[in-house]
């Protein structure tokens, strides 16, 4: 099923197309605006900061959005909704980057010590730096090329990104001083999104037997 | 190490001034006052969010002790703001600025002292002389701002309450007003926030109570009418909007220590060699720059107060 639908993505009709093209733009409208208002200094007293937290929130937002999209179809019964899973998986991918490299760059400075010291004595950090590695070999594996190859171990390796989302909302929840609430927000958007996959594998499994 | 000594002629007294100016006519591009009016207006109208216009202080005097580094600009220091009791984040003290009462304004001085009792905000400075004290201010968040503040050195203060020789440290108290204050009606922090000093850091002449910043009456985000500021320790110290004064024999329980005790010691000394759990100290991201500094241990003022630590180990009093 996974398979068949990824395959099928390469005949597409012009709704499909133009569908995709606006899904695409969509997702770079944080990119813009914050790129925007950064050299507008309209970010307030500490833009890099702000920024670099902007980039992580998207990130974790783009995440949960994928994650979305199944539970989506089998409520809708939308099918085509999966076509743009992998775009918008890319995109988490994207903002995960442009979240780091702010953190290397502005943040560190490329300063090799400090960020491996960060890595090991920051829970947070450590947590975060551990999601962004596992998210690689998803996003190297998106290709419809890959698909082929790996065929059902495809399916078994991006279940990787149940791990990833958990880590994702960890590295924010332990990243703030003392207000969890709006970590918790996406700790309750992510147990929705899970409980629902798990309802639904308890369901397949329990319905035959009944 | 590099400890900039600092002399009274150091001090540029036009910095202040150019700074009003440079923001007025900043707004001014802004289109925000009339052409002709822009240089005539207190600077005070040309800045949003503070709770009222904020009066002029006079008779400030110059101080040794005062940084000749760049200023951060007025809107920088009250647009980013730690406390808590007028929301969790940074923009929230400006735009809640108006929920912190303040007048009337009465502190208690209470504990190991011969003199307690409730006084006036105005009898309780009781000095004639204001002086202007800029100094950097080192957060544990690892940013930094050089901040112009107005204030009374705490020491002499303090010995007109005449403190016994039981007293030791000296704790202060934020007032509580959880029906105004919206930060207080969620229990992020114990209320009424508490800090506190040993006795000789309180004495220290660098240790001063605020009740200014760029010559004018301090914005109610930054802690008025009354706050502490104690250079050397991280931001969370300078304890804002101060009601409650008590001597104590003991070390008092101070907020942040309470709330997590592995990552918030007492001292609090500004020190890069401490790992903070959260945090590197080792730099700083001084606001208005791009990349970070180095932190510099007692946040540069090692050689004023690095003496009231001798024979400690900082690392286990952090």
């Amino acid at each position: 099923m996974q398979v068949w639908i990824l395959k099928n993505i390469s005949e597409q009709t012009f709704g499909m197309r133009l569908g995709k093209l606006f899904i695409f733009v969509a997702c770079l409208i944080p990119l813009v605006c914050y790129g925007y208002w950064f050299f507008t200094d309209a970010l307030g007293a500490n833009p890099i900061e702000a920024i670099t937290r902007r980039a992580g929130d998207w990130a974790l937002r783009f995440l949960l959005i994928t994650l979305a999209i199944s539970p989506l179809r089998k409520l809708t019964g939308w099918h085509g909704l999966a076509r743009y899973r992998r775009m918008l998986g890319l995109f988490t991918f994207f903002y995960v980057c442009v979240h780091l490299s702010l953190y290397i760059t502005l943040d560190k400075f490329f300063d090799l010590a400090e960020i491996i010291e960060d890595v090991i004595d920051r829970l947070f950090i450590t947590v975060g730096f551990i999601s962004f590695v596992l998210l690689i070999p998803l996003a190297v594996t998106s290709t419809n090329r890959m698909v082929d190859i790996l065929q059902h171990r495809w399916t078994q390796l991006h279940r990787l990104v149940y791990v990833v989302a958990m880590l994702a909302v960890l590295h924010f929840w332990w990243m703030v001083k003392i207000d969890t609430r709006e970590p918790a927000i996406y700790a309750g958007i992510l147990a929705v999104l899970l409980g629902f996959r798990l309802t639904f594998y308890l369901k397949r499994r329990v319905l035959p037997t009944n | 190490m590099l400890i900039k000594t600092t002399r009274a002629c150091d001090i540029h007294e036009s910095e202040v001034t150019d700074e009003s100016l440079y923001l007025a006519r900043r707004k001014f591009m802004q289109g925000a006052a009339a052409l002709a009016g822009a240089s005539m207006l207190p600077a005070s109208y040309l800045w949003p969010g503070s709770a009222r216009a904020a009066i002029q202080l006079e008779n400030i005097g110059k101080s040794g002790f005062s940084s000749t580094e760049e200023l951060n600009s007025f809107e920088d220091i009250t647009s980013y703001n730690n406390f808590y009791e007028l929301g969790l984040k940074k923009g929230d003290p400006k735009r809640n600025a108006d929920r912190l009462i303040t007048e009337p304004w009465s502190i208690r001085v209470e504990g190991e002292c011969d003199k307690p009792g409730d006084y006036d905000l105005e009898d309780f400075i009781a000095s004639p002389k204001l002086e202007e004290r800029i100094y950097r201010l080192r957060c544990v968040e690892a940013w930094s701002m050089v901040i112009p503040w107005v204030g009374v050195e705490l020491g002499p203060l303090l010995k007109r309450f005449e403190p016994n020789s039981r007293a030791k440290y000296v704790q202060f108290f934020t007032l509580h007003d959880p029906k105004n204050l919206p930060g207080q009606r969620r229990s992020v922090l114990d209320w009424p926030y508490r800090e506190g000093l040993r006795m000789d850091e309180a004495m220290h002449p660098l240790t001063i109570l605020a009740v200014g910043l760029y010559g004018k009456e301090l914005p109610n985000q930054n802690g008025a009418p009354l706050r502490l500021v104690v250079p050397w320790k991280y931001g969370f110290k300078s304890i804002k909007s101060i009601v409650r004064i008590r001597f104590s024999a003991s070390e008092p329980a101070t907020s942040w220590n309470q709330s997590a005790p592995r990552e918030y010691g007492f001292y609090s000394n500004v020190n890069p060699a401490v790992n903070h759990p959260r945090w590197s100290q080792k730099r700083e991201r001084r606001i208005g720059e791009i990349l970070k500094r180095k932190t510099l241990p007692f946040n540069g003022y090692a050689e004023q107060v690095a003496d009231l630590y001798a024979g400690m180990d900082l690392k286990k009093h952090f």
